[in-house]
């Protein structure tokens, strides 16, 4: 009893005696019995609910707060609306299982259906999966989607987030895909070097957009090149630049991945986040992971299902490219809700202030000595050189309640603005920093 | 209706402030020019769009949820309040390591927990899911072969009943797999696995139980035959509702595991994710782990395994899963854990001995925490299917058993109660699915027909996956 | 279940036709039905590889995927785009709808005549 089991002991005990048994020791009978633990799991006991509550309160204020950031690097905090919380908290989705079942799914699938359109929709793709674990992970799925027999090798661009270039290492040494690491020059992926390295064995070209350190890459550019060399082209794109920025279809991106934290997730210490997927319609079928698609009943009824499943690991086993099983469903309810609730202006709108904040920032910090690396055009995020430590910067920042931007080196900081940067928190910051020697 | 239809120019909701800065916007080049489509609507109507959807979903709260091999518990309430917290929601995963000692100590007394109910050695939690966790194990096993230049091990052995992601799994580890087929009682067959066991193995992929509900008796020797060749055991955590507190995969001869922390340890699975897949190992694969492990006591900080396989995404994990998981444990501490499996096991076995006299067990033997129906027979002889019983069973206010797997069953329905449904619920449950094996033999019609109360009836799979519509389209 | 005289088969249930020395390849009647509702079919390219009993292609119903082995041993000269298109017809039509033709054959498997496929399949349950 107790402990999320109904039944007390008595009603156990009948329940095992009803059905032969003396003892719950004659259910593991097939257990060899030197396999079987001995005495107790050395964990703590079990506590009340006010206990735990308690317990883990205490954990988590162990960890500091900061009211204001300025740090993004691949996680990135921007204001979520409260129906958010409130749609992705009803218990029907939060505690529903994976829609096999379509005829009493209707509502979560009917979600996955509306996140997949509007995903195809900002990133100007034909169609879209049902979401996958995050960008990292997205983004070497992607690659191992453009394998072909002749063409095994990856061109990734070395300012893609570095846990993206290491996922797709990972699983490139998993499937046999050679990866070559496309270096930087002045803050943008190596144009010539793609040139020179591409060839008939390439399968794709990777490149984030903007890229690591903020700036715009030459998109179409890398996308012409790419594609004369018969190779597909993946684009990860931060979901809200889209609202502003051209869209990966614009720029020629046979595939559109990337994290879709910023669309109503927290940051969280790194998750749950979501990656999200999308590409041209000929290259639906290698798609990994889930996909919805609309139908209908014998009386004609409009439905949903989960299609094109004869791709998927649970029917073709072995022989299936990716084992993509669950996805990140109620992170998916979470963009689409964050995505209804902002609509086609305010996509705009929250792309266009981070935009601004950052360049204001940019611009201030500037005059105090933190001076742009680059002269590239940037989006929501900017590296600064500067002569005074980044450690002393940004323990001053530290101190005042402030996470500055992420230190790249001793003199190099990334920096980050969103709209919830008010330009009074921007004011502060930069006038903290004039202060350190 | 879909919520781009309900979408009315002009609309919307009041989110942001006037920009108060100088207004920045992409130069031509880089400047959008394919319009958007994201809806316009208002707040109220966002909301009762989603309470519609809502309605057209079916949760663990809506009633038993007996889908065998996922585990579907009560997620307890208190899980989701912890994972709230700011203190948790707010941290950037970029956080000098002082800032975030909280965070460190969920990781790391999770994985304290976690190894000690699972008998490993260390344990990562960054896999989100199952299958990234097994591709992580596979992956460690990968580097461990590497690291002692046995390149000639190119094969994982899978049994033919095991979960579709463990081969899935495999190929993209690069391993070409050997499918063994199971004896007659639907365990490993110990002489298939003897004639396959060779210095080109490098692993094995189980669960235990197995995926018809089974203890596998010789497990101590299946996993024997394939250390004697070199190779190493891997565990499918999918079942581990089964045997936590009881047995401990790493007494059992595993190597490495992977746990559904979204199945076993009671977080939910929100419709199919974010879920975690947490990888534990021996001392022989720990060099080897991704990402980060914690270190420390007073002071916690992040170490690098020395020879780790990289990164399987970015960041930790899902963490907020693993604060309710850790939340969790700490409820049920070292009395509760054990409690849990062997009531999910009693369970199960209440509920197929008074199934077992009508309905045709696959194995009618004692069962672990789920059991598998074959209704080969009742279709060969009334015309109704595991389908036509599934979907009855909806209209009859229950969430179907898992159907068609495993694959070695014919009709198979998998029926996993867990140990947080009462008496009186699996009492219902059996009284349904008597009801229906009646009304098979008297009126297999109505059962075809079934679902009735639904929102849609049976849908047209075969339409879908022909002419696939995976979007809405503007005109 | 139909079987097509003239034609030859395999016991995996393939047929075969041989036109001026290349090969036409399809599904039987009783393939496509044990199979199901074909939902999607993958094929080689030409100028691809077959040989004898190995598999040159795959077949989607909504639950299963299934091979389809080659008959014979050789080179790929033409591919049934249409098949590819709809795969229903292979439902609709098996012994029209072939899916690849190969040339330049080295190798055939043993093949049984109509009547002989007729009383294979009379063996099967």
């Amino acid at each position: 009893m107790g402990k999320y089991i109904p039944n007390t002991d008595a009603e156990q005990k009948a329940m095992l005696t009803e059905i032969g048994f003396s003892s719950f020791e004659d259910l593991f009978a097939d257990a060899p019995k030197e396999v079987m633990l001995k005495g107790e799991l050395n964990i703590p006991s079990g506590l009340s609910e006010l206990q735990v509550r308690k317990d883990m309160t205490k954990i988590a204020e162990k960890n500091v707060i900061f009211p204001t950031i300025f740090r993004g690097a691949g996680a990135y905090r921007h204001f979520i609306p409260s129906i958010v919380k409130s749609v992705i908290t009803k218990e029907n989705f939060l505690t529903s299982y994976t829609p096999y079942q379509a005829e009493t799914s209707q509502g979560v699938l009917q979600s996955i259906y509306e996140y997949q359109t509007m995903i195809a929709d900002i990133t100007g793709m034909d169609v879209s999966n049902a979401s996958i674990y995050d960008g990292a992970s997205g983004a070497a799925e992607a690659v191992a989607m453009c394998r072909e027999r002749k063409r095994k090798k990856a061109l990734v661009s070395a300012l893609a987030h570095p846990d993206t270039i290491a996922t797709i290492m990972t699983y490139c040494h998993g499937n046999g895909m050679d990866v070559e690491v496309v270096p930087a020059k002045d803050g943008l992926t190596d144009v010539e070097y793609i040139k020179k390295h591409i060839d008939q064995g390439t399968a794709c070209v990777f490149v984030q957009h903007p890229n690591y350190y903020g700036n715009l890459e030459p998109a179409r550019e890398i996308a012409d090149i790419t594609h004369e060399a018969g190779a597909r082209y993946i684009m990860s794109v931060n979901p809200i630049s889209l609202g502003i920025l051209k869209s990966p279809r614009e720029y020629g991106a046979d595939i559109a991945v990337g994290d879709g934290q910023p669309l109503g997730l927290s940051i969280a210490f790194g998750g749950p986040y979501i990656g999200f997927m999308s590409c041209t319609d000929e290259l639906v079928r290698r798609l990994p992971g889930r996909i919805v698609g609309e139908t209908h009943d014998a009386k004609g009824r409009v439905g949903y299902v989960l299609t094109l499943q004869a791709r998927e690991q649970h029917i073709r086993r072995e022989k299936a490219s990716s084992n993509v099983c669950s996805n990140q469903a109620l992170c998916a309810l979470a963009v689409g809700v964050y995505l209804s609730a902002v609509g086609k202006e305010g996509l705009k709108e929250v792309a266009t202030l981070c935009m601004s904040k950052a360049h204001y920032m940019a611009k201030e910090l500037e005059k105090i000595g933190f001076k742009p690396e680059y002269k590239t055009e940037f989006f929501h995020e900017f590296v600064t050189v500067s002569d005074v430590s980044s450690e002393k910067a940004l323990k001053a920042l530290e101190d005042n309640g402030i996470l500055g931007g992420y230190p790249l080196d001793d003199k190099r900081i990334l920096w980050c603005c969103t709209e919830v940067n008010g330009k009074c928190c921007i004011d502060k910051a930069v006038s903290i920093l004039k202060e350190v020697k | 209706m879909l919520v781009f239809e309900k979408s009315r120019p002009g609309r919307g909701c009041t989110l942001f402030p006037p920009c108060d800065v100088d207004v920045v916007t992409p130069s031509d080049k880089d400047k959008r020019e394919s319009e958007l489509h994201l809806p316009e609507l208002s707040e109220t109507e966002i909301s009762r769009h989603y309470t519609e959807l809502a309605k057209k979903s079916r949760g663990v709260n809506d009633g038993f949820y007996p889908l065998g091999s996922c585990t579907m518990k009560y997620n307890p309430k208190i899980n989701e309040d912890m994972a709230s917290l700011p203190g948790f929601t707010e941290i950037h995963p970029l956080q000098p390591e002082h800032t975030v000692q909280g965070c460190l100590e969920v990781l790391q007394t999770v994985e304290k927990y976690l190894c000690e109910i699972t008998g490993m050695d260390r344990l990562t939690v960054q896999p989100a899911a199952g299958a990234h966790g097994e591709f992580t194990g596979l992956m460690l096993i990968k580097a461990y072969h590497e690291s002692r230049n046995d390149t000639k091990r190119t094969k994982i052995i899978v049994p033919d009943s095991a979960h579709g992601t463990n081969p899935a799994s495999a190929t993209m580890a690069g391993y070409s797999v050997v499918s063994i087929p199971s004896s007659a009682d639907g365990c490993v067959d110990i002489e298939k696995l003897k004639a396959v066991a060779g210095d080109d193995i490098a692993g094995l992929m189980l669960t235990n139980p197995n995926t018809v509900g089974l203890f596998d008796k010789n497990i101590l020797e299946i996993t024997k035959i394939v250390h004697d060749c070199g190779g190493l055991n891997y565990y499918d955590g999918a079942n581990l509702n089964a045997v936590m507190g009881v047995v401990k995969p790493g007494d059992m001869g595993f190597d490495v595991i992977h746990l559904n922390i979204h199945k076993t340890f009671s977080t939910p699975h929100g419709g199919g994710g974010p879920g975690c897949g947490a990888v534990g190992c021996k001392k022989l694969l720990a060099d080897f782990m991704p990402a980060v492990l914690v270190e420390g006591d007073a002071e916690k900080k992040f170490v690098k395994p020395k020879h780790s396989i990289g990164e399987m995404k970015a960041f930790y994990g899902n963490f907020l899963v693993v604060v309710k998981a850790l939340t969790y444990i700490k409820t049920l501490g070292k009395e509760g854990i054990p409690q849990a499996c062997k009531n999910a096991v009693l369970n199960a076995n209440y509920m197929m001995d008074k199934l077992k006299d009508i309905y045709t067990m696959a194995y009618d033997q004692i069962c672990m925490h789920e059991f598998v129906m074959s209704l080969e027979d009742l279709k060969r002889k009334t015309g109704v299917s595991a389908m036509d019983i599934a979907k009855a069973l909806i209209d009859n206010g229950m969430h179907p058993p898992t159907m068609y797997f495993p694959l070695i069953v014919h009709e198979a329905l998998m029926v996993e109660p867990t140990e947080t449904e009462s008496k009186e619920t699996l009492d219902d449950a059996i009284a349904v699915f008597r009801k229906l094996y009646e009304q098979a033999q008297k009126d297999p019609e109505a059962l075809h027909m079934a679902p009735v109360t639904t929102p849609v009836g049976r849908l047209d799979e075969v339409g879908a996956a022909r002419n696939p519509v995976l979007r809405y389209k503007w005109k | 279940m139909s079987v097509q005289k003239g034609l030859l088969y395999s016991k995996s249930h393939e047929w075969v036709k041989e036109e001026g020395g290349e090969y036409a390849v399809g599904l039987t009647d009783y393939a496509q039905s044990a199979l199901g509702d074909l939902v999607f079919v993958n094929l080689p390219e030409e100028g691809d590889e077959v040989k004898v009993g190995e598999s040159f292609s795959d077949v989607e119903s909504v639950k299963a995927v299934s091979d389809v082995f080659s008959p014979v041993s050789g080179v790929v000269s033409k591919i049934n785009e249409e098949v590819l298109d709809s795969p229903e017809s292979i439902n609709k039509a098996p012994y029209d709808a072939w899916l690849i033709k190969v040339k330049d054959v080295s190798e055939k498997e043993e093949l049984l005549t109509a009547e002989e496929y007729e009383a294979f399949l009379k063996t099967l349950d």
